[in-house]
């Protein structure tokens, strides 16, 4: 995956840069938001990472001009406002997601893969397959080796996002923030009772395990067989 | 020299002050104002009051000369001379005059008036110099209102009235004109001193108190005189303010001592995990475990200086942000949704209580959906080691506007300690073996605020119930299109 940095502190960025090409990726840096937009419009990336404030050129605008000419290439913006007017107003100008400093790489690497995964055919299936297990995004049902599953509404979109994003790890607050639309810290292990109840529907009489606990960092959904 | 130099130019200031006071401005408009008045009355009564007088005088010169011409007519010249010499010899007699045709006086009591005045051919009443018979000397000592008129034979007779008595009226009015004007300016004068010393020394004496408070004492407060004037109210409404300022100091500094025992405490740890794993640096597993904890160390602090910044966010924040219309019964049952499993793990039983009504009102999703987490998550550890624990989560519309409650039948919050628990940092439990910050129920109170309400704690009987009060709010005009603004998640998620 080509990734583009658009940081402006030199060493946040070397560290994202080696910790991006460590875990497999290709990635570039800019350190202002001219050399960045400069960049961004010559060059194809998977996801750019965008820093909200940036000399010569704020974050956002150059998002919004990017969007204007028709690049609509996954955008993460990293800012150090994090509450919720800030997500909307930075979500408003074109970005995709939000992160706000300081994160753990491993939040920062789950979003990056979920993003780049959007533009691949998997948004548009109805129908996700993980090993034996199967969920009909139309008819709402979900069965592991022929039996049906019955789950929960929510257990059921808890399912589907894990799914639409198998073999990619998403994180607590992702989760949080996708299947039930919140921003905050719940500060309790409210999603992990919600994923082990999960896990206890599809995982428990099956000998092959495939929602897993990636340890700090969060969720995978993936047939390891 | 030097300090007598200053207290020179700061006479001169005080001086200077002195005209440039508000008072100064409404003395000298209110003295153009009243002296025009004035002048413009004085005028007025002076200008018809003479008017009148020489109406007075033209009629008694008029019915004198028809009585006179009624004797000529019967007598001739002789006459009228004689009548003129009788009627001229009574006290407060009108001014007569009859001359020769070569210029002679033939009788009268006039001394002399000009020549020329007597060859005029018209007869109408003007005015007349003239001197009186006892007074030498030249003519136009005195002034008369007088009508001249040609005689048969050459004769020329004048009838006339002595003007004196208009003019002193006239010369009275212009002193009463003076008189008042001069008064006034007097007058305003004097009130404009008193009133701006008594104003100056007031400003004076909030300055005073003000610059005291500036240098950093906060106790410092306004005089207030009892007299209930426009100074009195302004005086309490910025004692109010101040007694709010120290209010706040206070509890900023307590938040800080706060702060700094919560947070170091962590960072001590910290450093005392990481110079230890420095010294044993050939133990690798053990120096990974301690950066794995010191990771985790880390996390912690920044969620705790993260829920700080946005408790201070909050509070500090304009009520009205990211507004919009919510369903406070979805938002109960997504949180009776999300903490259900949290719940049923502890051993304690989750629900909302039936609810009905209108339960939609104005604010703001995210913040009042985190106020509940925090109440329900509370309740829920502080339920868990009862028998039989309940959490409830009600929702009611009173007069107010709308009251969210969260009960559980805990061992509850003594009364005495009600009040404290909201403050950041504190927690019930010393020993702080419990998870928790002790912010929980600060951003409650702060959302609370927010959306101009209150966090209301009360005994459940057994247990504690948190009541979130919110009164009912327009929604703010700039909001207005956010609330049609799909979330982002929901949208990715279709």
């Amino acid at each position: 995956m080509r990734i583009l940095v658009i940081e402006d502190d030199q060493e946040t960025a070397a560290y994202l840069v080696k910790a991006l090409k460590e875990a497999g990726h290709m990635a570039d840096h800019a350190g202002d938001g001219d050399a960045g937009f400069a960049m961004a419009s010559e060059e194809t990336y998977d996801v750019l990472v965008v820093d909200r404030m940036l000399p010569k050129r704020d974050g956002l605008s150059v998002i919004s001009e990017l969007r204007a000419s028709g690049d609509h290439t996954p955008v993460l913006i990293l800012s150090a406002l994090g509450q919720v007017d800030d997500r909307v107003k930075g979500l408003r100008s074109g970005g995709d997601d939000y992160l706000a400093k300081p994160y753990a790489f491993s939040e920062l690497l789950a979003r990056i893969e979920v993003l780049a995964r959007r533009n691949t055919p998997s948004e548009a299936e109805t129908r996700y397959r993980v090993g034996d297990l199967e969920l009909d995004r139309l008819a709402r049902t979900v069965t592991r080796g022929g039996e049906t599953i019955l789950l929960q509404p929510r257990e059921f979109r808890l399912l589907e996002y894990l799914m639409k994003n198998a073999g990619t790890v998403v994180t607590r607050t992702m989760l949080l923030e996708n299947v039930w639309d919140y921003h905050f810290d719940p500060q309790t292990n409210v999603i992990d009772v919600h994923i082990s109840r999960l896990r206890g529907k599809i995982d428990k009489s099956f000998d092959r395990q495939l929602l897993q606990t990636v340890r700090g960092a969060g969720y995978v959904i993936r047939d390891d067989g | 020299m030097a300090k007598r130099f200053r207290f020179r130019r700061g006479g001169g200031t005080n001086r200077l002050r002195l005209f440039r006071t508000t008072a100064f401005k409404l003395a000298a408009v209110y003295l153009a104002v009243f002296a025009i008045f004035a002048g413009f009355l004085i005028f007025y009564i002076a200008k018809n009051t003479t008017q009148l007088l020489t109406a007075q005088i033209s009629e008694a010169v008029d019915s004198e000369v028809e009585g006179l011409a009624r004797h000529y007519q019967v007598g001739g010249i002789t006459r009228l001379a004689r009548v003129i010499d009788q009627r001229s010899r009574q006290p407060g007699a009108s001014l007569y005059l009859v001359v020769t045709p070569d210029g002679n006086i033939l009788v009268g009591n006039v001394g002399a008036v000009p020549s020329e005045v007597l060859q005029k051919e018209d007869s109408s009443l003007r005015p007349v110099p003239y001197n009186r018979l006892d007074e030498e000397g030249r003519a136009g000592e005195h002034l008369a209102l007088a009508r001249v008129f040609a005689l048969p034979g050459g004769f020329r007779l004048l009838v006339g009235r002595d003007v004196g008595e208009r003019q002193r009226f006239v010369s009275i009015i212009r002193q009463a004109l003076f008189l008042t004007v001069g008064l006034m300016v007097v007058l305003g004068l004097a009130s404009w001193i008193f009133v701006s010393r008594r104003v100056l020394k007031r400003i004076d004496s909030i300055s005073a108190t003000s610059r005291q408070i500036m240098t950093g004492d906060l106790s410092g407060r306004l005089e207030v005189t009892g007299t209930a004037d426009e100074f009195d109210r302004l005086a309490l409404s910025l004692n109010n303010m101040l007694a709010r300022i120290e209010a706040l100091m206070v509890g900023l500094k307590q938040v800080s001592d706060n702060i700094a025992h919560d947070l170091k405490t962590p960072l001590t740890r910290m450093r005392s995990r990481v110079e230890e794993a420095l010294a044993r640096s050939d133990d690798m597993a053990g120096c990974k475990d301690a950066l794995a904890a010191t990771l985790e160390d880390a996390d912690q602090l920044i969620r705790t200086f993260d829920a700080l910044l946005m408790i201070a966010r909050t509070e500090a924040g304009n009520s009205g942000l990211g507004f919009g219309p919510i369903d406070a019964a979805a938002v109960v049952a997504d949180m009776v949704e999300l903490y259900e499993p949290v719940a049923e793990e502890a051993g304690v039983v989750l629900a909302a209580e039936p609810q009905q009504g209108e339960l939609t009102f104005i604010g703001n999703r995210e913040l009042l959906s985190q106020a509940i987490a925090n109440l329900v998550d509370n309740a829920i550890k502080h339920a868990a080691d009862v028998p039989q624990p309940r959490v409830t989560i009600g929702l009611a519309r009173v007069p107010e506007g709308l009251e969210v409650a969260v009960s559980d039948n805990g061992p509850g919050i003594p009364e005495a300690d009600r009040a404290r628990v909201v403050e950041r940092f504190v927690r019930l439990d010393e020993s702080r073996t419990r998870p928790g910050f002790g912010l929980g129920l600060s951003l409650v109170a702060a959302v609370a605020k927010l959306h101009r309400g209150h966090l209301r704690l009360e005994d459940a009987g057994p247990g504690l119930r948190a009541v979130l009060v919110l009164p009912d709010q327009e929604l703010p005009a700039d909001e207005r299109d956010d609330a049609s603004t799909t979330p982002p998640a929901a949208a990715a998620l279709a």
